[in-house]
């Protein structure tokens, strides 16, 4: 495997405009002799369908949920990013650029986070031409917020719900073309295979999770937008049936999986609240505008936060970061939550939380207009917690949230399998060992809408690759492998339900390879991993058959899946010698305990290429170069 | 808590379906309903009986997946909340909850607490949208939007279409779901360039979905978890009746 990140050359700047001209372009009236499928329908899977439709090609589009409008990025809450410098406070397509370099610590793609900087306007004006109701000021004109790691107001929003919009905004766009015939809709399907045929991605083998049949579907191209692997950790905030089968099958199948220990650590989700508990909801970082993050002084201190006077209490983000205060980013405040917890000065049961207090800005501001900014989100606390937050500080834990790594795409955003391309979450490309809070919506809608549709043509017109043959050995081949792993998990009977083996392994990953991970842990976790493995396809009980609907059986295919990946994380996260952003190595910290580089060993992008069931996975290396930018150590004092 | 749950079982569409009894135990006052359900497919599952099928994803409230009528009222009733961020601690030990579907001709039941809601998809595919392709659009900024505009469309654009109007409603009526898009997209500018046809496709489509009509009872907004106001139906009526002057204004022309 080599290895091409086919980055354009000439100067950073020029580089998108300069490629786009250089690509090869498939005529209108050919367009429609191509299919393409397209896995997943967040803001990447729907941007990406709905446009490719719009262009004359035919599309077939898949997602597990009943609606293709359910995906899970209709959860996301604060906002998306975008350089437009409404605001006339010195924001541009470079500062957003270095802003994104730099909050992922120097480990992303330079040419591609330029690129996505660039597209970041367009953006923003496609989804008000679609009708997104973005928040106003009174004059008409678009409203913005700050988010963690910048100094300027450059994020969009729609309440609390900005994710909600975009994805319905894109699911509209992709509705649209269902309805025009342009695009077949799969909904509550699930992608078991990808079907490789002569090197090249031709299909994918899919159950009928009603029906529970298995089949295949042949296309020219494959697109894989389905989201990010959180849930290996079992608690996360994502939803609950977020995986990485799609992704981890494809990288099976010869698709590297780059950098897969680059997980997020949400600073201000709320604290676990026991063993029931089946995932954890996040508390967008859009409140850490107005809210201010302390603990008490003294160690267990167990005063209510209204008796604790001013001089007791310990703002330690605006004490450690003043410049960027409560907005430091994300990887750095969920860092020094767990410092302060750890001390003993946690808040709550266990003394797993910090607060999150609004009383200041209350008092500046008014309750009503705290209302008007976070009004869903104070209520969605109060249902969880039963505590009001405008009159007690919330109590907030870091917890896993997003996941950077994913699978290798090269500038055209084609994995190491030709015609297999992957957006969204599920590439690794464009945020580096950390994201920065609004980039992810920007990453996936940049993907779908404003990159894909010009570089598949390209493959289309300059790679040629031969039609597809549905029905040939590799598609039987395929279709048995999952009919067999379906039977194979079916044919357990043992004792231990998919939730118990998850909940383990994500305790497990969630203890070596989470907010502090080091030699020694990961090598335990390592050992324990293979083991819990074992044990699940000897003891694992799921009831029903293979020929229903049967959530017990989607959910152990989940975890199986989960079960080989955690593995592959750990090992990434134990070659990694060194820290950056999101992956702290407890061995790798300056004086003051924040994430200490190693340019000269790890400033590269890390590729794993499957080696076989029992093989060890082999190791690729792109190096990352810089042009538009000085690798400096990361400072938000 | 301890709770006796008396909840829908039905193999698939073609069976017929009865109400099966269970005990829920141990039940811990922080708990979602859906992470109580979980928990007594836990041992369901230790027992070798197939668990209760119910959708869900996000459990926060959004995704519009959940959808099963607790106690005779969709999503439990409680005001603005989803049954996944309804908690335990709102039930009385000892309490008897019933658990059922979406009751709906337009939503046939798939397995147990399943529906099938694509009807909604269909609705929008027949005109919920505003037809601009990718590429092309002018700066966002150009056309400035009042404020009270702008809210008054996410008030509608909130909604999640998981369908709880369609289950409180003793018509089956998809009144309020198409209501909340219709307005969504007439208030804004971008949306009012094709208002009259997106209107009459939508009615058009959801009367071939089979839902009923609306008699205007209000028990849709007062289970809609999103608190969508009926007055957007007063909107669509009106946008309707426009609508419909236009076009055959137009096919006399
Ligand atoms: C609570 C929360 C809040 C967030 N807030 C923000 C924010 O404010 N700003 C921001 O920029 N980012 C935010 N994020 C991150 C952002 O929402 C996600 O990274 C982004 O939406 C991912 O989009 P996607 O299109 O890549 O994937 P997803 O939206 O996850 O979609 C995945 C799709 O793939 C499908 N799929 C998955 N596996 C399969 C399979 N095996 N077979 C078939 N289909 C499959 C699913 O059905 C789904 O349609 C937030 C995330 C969370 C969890
Ligand atoms: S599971 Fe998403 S709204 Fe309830």
């Amino acid at each position: 495997m080599k290895l091409d990140s086919k980055i354009p050359s000439g100067p950073l700047a020029e580089k998108w405009n300069k490629h786009k001209f250089d690509l090869k372009l498939v005529n209108p009236a050919n367009k429609r002799k191509f299919e393409v499928l397209v896995v997943g329908t967040g803001l990447a899977g729907a941007s990406a369908a709905a446009s490719l439709a719009e262009l004359g090609y035919q599309v077939s589009c898949f997602c597990y949920q009943d609606s293709p409008r359910r995906a899970h990025s209709i959860a996301a809450q604060g906002g998306i990013n975008a350089a437009k410098n409404y605001k006339n406070d010195g924001d541009s397509i470079h500062r957003l650029f270095y802003d994104t370099i730099k909050g992922g610590d120097f480990r992303a793609r330079e040419a591609n986070v330029h690129r996505l900087a660039e597209v970041s306007l367009s953006i923003i004006d496609h989804c008000v031409a679609q009708g997104v109701p973005f928040a106003r000021e009174y004059g008409g004109m678009l409203d913005n917020r700050s988010f963690g790691g910048a100094q300027v107001s450059r994020t969009f929003y729609a309440r609390g719900q900005t994710g909600q919009q975009l994805l319905l905004g894109a699911y509209q766009a992709l509705s649209r073309q269902v309805g025009l015939g342009a695009v077949k809709m799969f909904p509550r399907t699930e992608m078991l295979e990808l079907v490789v045929v002569a090197g090249h991605a031709k299909g994918i083998v899919v159950r009928d999770m009603v029906t529970g049949k298995i089949s295949s579907h042949a296309g020219d191209a494959v697109v894989l937008a389905t989201g990010g692997y959180s849930n290996v950790f079992y608690l996360s905030t994502n939803a609950v049936g977020c995986n990485v089968t799609a992704a981890y099958r494809a990288y099976k199948k010869g698709a590297a999986f780059a950098n897969p220990c680059y997980t997020q650590i949400h600073p201000t989700c709320i604290p676990v609240s026991g063993d029931h508990q089946s995932k954890l909801t996040l508390m967008s970082e859009s409140l850490r505008n107005d809210g201010r993050v302390w603990v008490p002084k003294q160690k267990g201190d167990k005063r209510l936060p209204h008796d604790i006077a001013e001089k007791d209490r310990d703002y330690f983000l605006e004490r450690k970061y003043p410049s960027f205060g409560n907005l430091a980013p994300r990887d750095i405040s969920s860092r020094a939550a767990k410092e302060a917890c750890d001390e003993g000065r946690g808040v709550g049961p266990g003394g797993l939380g910090v607060y999150l207090d609004f009383s200041d800005a209350i008092k500046r501001l008014g309750e009503a207009k705290i209302r008007e900014r976070y009004a869903n989100l104070f209520d969605m606390y109060e249902r969880i917690t039963g505590e009001n937050a405008y009159r007690m500080p919330m109590r907030i834990y870091p917890a896993v949230h997003y996941t950077m790594g994913g699978l290798w795409v090269d500038y055209n955003l084609m994995s190491t399998v030709p015609g297999l391309f992957v957006l969204g979450e599920a590439n690794f490309s464009d945020h580096g060992a950390n994201r920065l809070g609004a980039s992810a919506l920007m990453q996936g809608l940049a993907d779908g809408y404003f990159v894909l549709p010009y570089t598949i043509g390209h493959y289309f017109a300059h790679d040629k690759p031969a039609r597809p043959q549905a029905g040939s050995a590799e598609f039987r081949e395929a279709e048995a492998a999952a009919r067999t792993r379906v039977q194979k998990l079916l044919a357990i009977q043992g004792k231990r339900t998919t939730r118990s083996f998850h909940r383990e392994l994500g305790r497990l990953v969630w203890d070596k390879c989470g907010m502090a991970r080091s030699e020694k842990g990961l090598k335990e976790a390592l050992q324990r991993i293979p083991a819990l493995r074992d044990e699940f396809w000897s003891n694992l009980a799921i009831t029903g058959s293979g020929e229903s609907l049967n959530q017990a059986l989607e959910h152990a295919g989940r975890v199986a899946d989960f079960l080989e990946f955690a593995e592959l994380m750990c090992l990434d996260a134990l070659t990694r010698d060194e820290s950056c952003g999101g992956h702290f190595r407890t061995e790798h910290q300056t004086e003051e305990g924040e994430a200490k580089r190693d340019d000269e060993h790890f400033s590269h992008v890390a590729a794993w290429e499957f080696q076989g069931e029992d093989g060890r996975p082999l190791l690729h290396k792109e190096p990352l170069v810089y042009e538009g930018v000085h690798m400096s150590q990361r400072s938000y004092k | 808590m301890k709770l006796t749950l008396k909840v829908w079982r039905q193999k698939d569409g073609d069976s017929r379906g009865e109400f099966a009894t269970y005990q829920a135990n141990d039940i811990n006052p922080d708990m979602s309903f859906l992470e109580m359900l979980d928990e007594v497919n836990e041992s369901l599952l230790a027992r070798g009986e197939e668990p209760i099928a119910f959708d869900s994803d996000c459990r926060e409230g959004i995704c519009g997946a959940c959808s099963m009528v607790i106690n005779g009222l969709p999503h439990g009733g409680r005001k603005a909340t989803t049954a996944c961020q309804l908690h335990m601690r709102l039930f009385e030990d000892g309490e008897t909850v019933t658990v059922e579907p979406w009751r709906a001709r337009a939503f046939p039941v798939v397995r147990d607490l399943i529906v099938d809601r694509s009807g909604f998809d269909r609705i929008i595919q027949a005109g919920g949208f505003v037809s601009v392709s990718t590429g092309g659009a002018q700066d966002a900024n150009v056309i400035p939007i009042p404020k009270p505009d702008a809210e008054l469309a996410m008030d509608a654009a909130q909604c999640i279409g998981c369908g709880a109007c369609v289950a409180a409603c003793k018509n089956a009526s998809a009144m309020l779901f198409v209501a909340a898009k219709v307005s969504h997209l007439a208030i804004l500018p971008q949306g009012r360039v094709e208002k009259n046809r997106r209107v009459l496709r939508m009615v058009e489509a959801m009367d071939s979905e089979g839902f009923g009509n609306c008699t205007v009872t209000g028990s849709c907004e007062a289970v809609c978890p999103k608190e969508i106001s009926l007055n957007f139906i007063t909107r669509l009526n009106q946008e309707y009746a426009v609508a419909l002057l236009k076009s055959t204004g137009q096919s006399a022309r």
